[in-house]
């Protein structure tokens, strides 16, 4: 728990909450003023390598203990001292954004396209954030926990189009 | 909108064919190593911009995941980098152990890195194989397909599949090896490193390879760690950094193994820290294979892991029946997994393969979040390819070592 004592004095108003898991410190942050903390932790403490940067939905999560419905995994880990450590960033569901951090780590760019494509979640300051495995005209976010698991072909528009195309040919 | 339509679409408004040209490769393109699609902005022959568009293969195995339960889990992950299927059943496996607290029994263990190196060693050989047809030297596949298929026997002896493991178990593995699977691998041990050095006679030194790889997408150190690449592309770039060294799951804690590192992070770097690579897994499933002798007759797999069949729920009836009512079922449901997360990570052959899982209490996971080499490495292509020929794009893909399956999941 070195860490968050140490984050915790340092960025008093960011830091919410923080405990250690079987793997590694769990630090839950602030949205506002979280590039300040994951900048100084890159710069100055050398946790220079992200390992993964995903989304989590948490509706209808029976042991919740928080109100806002996302959540923003980054686990970043320092070579070093071999630390692993996990950021979270919760995001409610009315207006769901986060800052990007493409700036600090291109390989983010991706992490984030998919975390916008998968939960809706935007992130400001990202140079071209699109949808990276569904169609571009994909409607809805396929991981969040009240997108259906089953559905017909023809819900998806352009099926549909090619489908009726076909049909005219005979 | 179809892809030629697309090109046309913004090529309109100009009088011809003038520069910036655009071109589309893939997605069936044979050396993009399945249906990778690469929107490439032209100037000549030079590439200006290049845009990875992935989701051909997108099977939707996280949202999957979320409606099976653990054990049937670990089918899906066969699919996900089908050439070494067996390493990612180790890193679900992992992650599902650490949020149980299970502790593996050690024949198991040993079993493991046996397994995995060996998708290692097929990984690397299947890499070669393209990566040498790729750019032009037809031999080498040959050779390499020639070996990897006696690697996929012995696959077929330890489970009855070849590409498709699955393997490994929550808690374990699934059946031990015969003895006749351990003489058969300590055959492959002896006879392997020669191998290796036929394939490097044929390119080592070659001059054709030489001047395809040499001096090819050189990426330093600093921007490797920007661009996320791990494994063999993070270690041709100098960096010494592997998770069987830094975190060491299985049995790599107690076998001896070096980590090769380039110098320049050129292709060519790339190409001979696999090829340590393979030699370097040789050895480690010989000091497996001895060890395995020391545990021999020890179960493979931990008495209180889960059942293939885990219940959806179980309700935890009340201990004193009541005097009216009988038996009384309590509201609340027993925990069939312990609530919160677990990470694991391993060095999968092709990078740094994560698997992050969030537990509710039942007995599928809340989330599973797979971060796969692949997916990362893609999203590198448009920055390494910046100013090369078309000619070397291939060479890039092909030094990368992607497969689709893994990134689109």
């Amino acid at each position: 728990m070195a860490l968050y004592e140490e984050l915790k004095t340092k960025f008093p108003e960011i830091v919410k909450e923080g405990f250690q898991e079987v793997d590694g410190e769990v630090v839950v942050c602030n949205r506002e003023g979280f590039l300040d903390l994951i900048t100084w932790l890159k710069q100055e403490k050398g946790f220079i390598h992200l390992i993964d940067l995903c989304g989590v939905d948490y509706l209808g999560y029976k042991p919740k203990t928080f109100e806002e419905r996302f959540e923003v995994v980054y686990h970043v880990y320092n070579l070093d001292e071999k630390k692993l450590l996990r950021l979270k960033v919760r995001v409610p569901e009315e207006d769901p954004w986060q800052y990007s951090i493409t700036s600090l780590w291109k390989e983010a760019n991706w992490f984030e396209r998919e975390c916008f494509d998968m939960f809706g979640i935007v992130f400001k300051g990202h140079p071209d954030l699109r949808r990276v495995l569904m169609p571009e005209d994909w409607k809805g976010y396929p991981l969040r926990k009240d997108y259906p698991l089953f559905s017909e072909e023809e819900d998806w528009e352009p099926y549909k189009v090619l489908l009726e195309k076909y049909k005219r040919r005979g | 909108m179809s892809l030629v339509l697309e090109v046309n679409k913004k090529q309109k408004g100009k009088d011809s064919w003038e520069e910036p040209f655009y071109l589309n490769m893939g997605p069936q393109h044979p050396s993009t190593h399945g249906v990778l699609r690469l929107f490439l902005e032209l100037e000549g022959e030079t590439i200006v911009n290049c845009d990875p568009i992935i989701g051909y293969l997108h099977r939707g195995i996280e949202k999957l995941a979320e409606n099976l339960n653990y054990n049937q889990t670990i089918v899906l992950s066969d699919r996900l980098d089908y050439i070494s299927s067996a390493a990612n059943n180790v890193a679900f496996a992992l992650a599902f152990e650490k949020l149980l607290r299970l502790e593996v029994p050690r024949r198991a263990k040993l079993i493991r890195t046996i397994v995995s190196e060996m998708a290692r060693i097929c990984s690397h050989l299947l890499w070669l194989a393209t990566h040498a047809l790729d750019i032009g030297a037809m031999t080498v596949f040959l050779y390499c397909f020639r070996d990897r298929e006696w690697l996929l026997n012995i696959y077929e002896r330890i489970c009855g599949a070849r590409l498709t493991h699955s393997y490994v178990r929550v808690g374990g593995v699934r059946r031990d090896f015969e003895p006749e699977v351990i003489e058969e691998l300590y055959r492959f041990v002896e006879e392997f490193p020669k191998r290796i050095t036929d394939y490097e006679t044929l390119i080592d030194t070659n001059r054709i390879w030489l001047k395809r790889t040499k001096n090819i997408a050189v990426v330093s150190t600093e921007e490797a760690f920007n661009l996320g690449l791990t494994g063999p592309c993070l270690r041709g770039s100098g960096v010494s950094y592997d998770v069987r060294k830094f975190r060491p799951y299985d049995a790599y804690s107690e076998v001896e193994f070096e980590v090769p590192i380039g110098q320049n992070g050129d292709t060519y770097d790339r190409y001979r820290v696999r090829m340590i690579e393979l030699r370097q897994s040789n050895w480690i499933i010989k000091q497996c294979l001895d060890r395995l002798s020391e545990t021999e007759g020890e179960a493979v797999l931990a008495e209180n892991s889960p059942d293939l069949l885990m219940p959806e729920k179980v309700r935890e009836v009340s201990a004193q029946p009541h005097p009216k009512l009988g038996v009384m079922f309590k509201p609340k449901e027993k925990e069939i997994v312990p609530v919160g997360e677990a990470f694991a990570s391993i060095e999968s052959p092709k990078g740094e393969l994560s698997v992050y899982v969030v537990s509710d209490g039942s007995s599928r996971p809340w989330r599973l979040r797979i971060r796969t080499p692949s997916f990362v490495h893609i999203s590198a292509i448009s920055h390494m390819t910046k100013g090369h020929m078309i000619a070397d794009l291939v060479a890039i893909i092909g030094t990368l070592d992607i497969v689709l399956g893994d990134s689109d999941r």
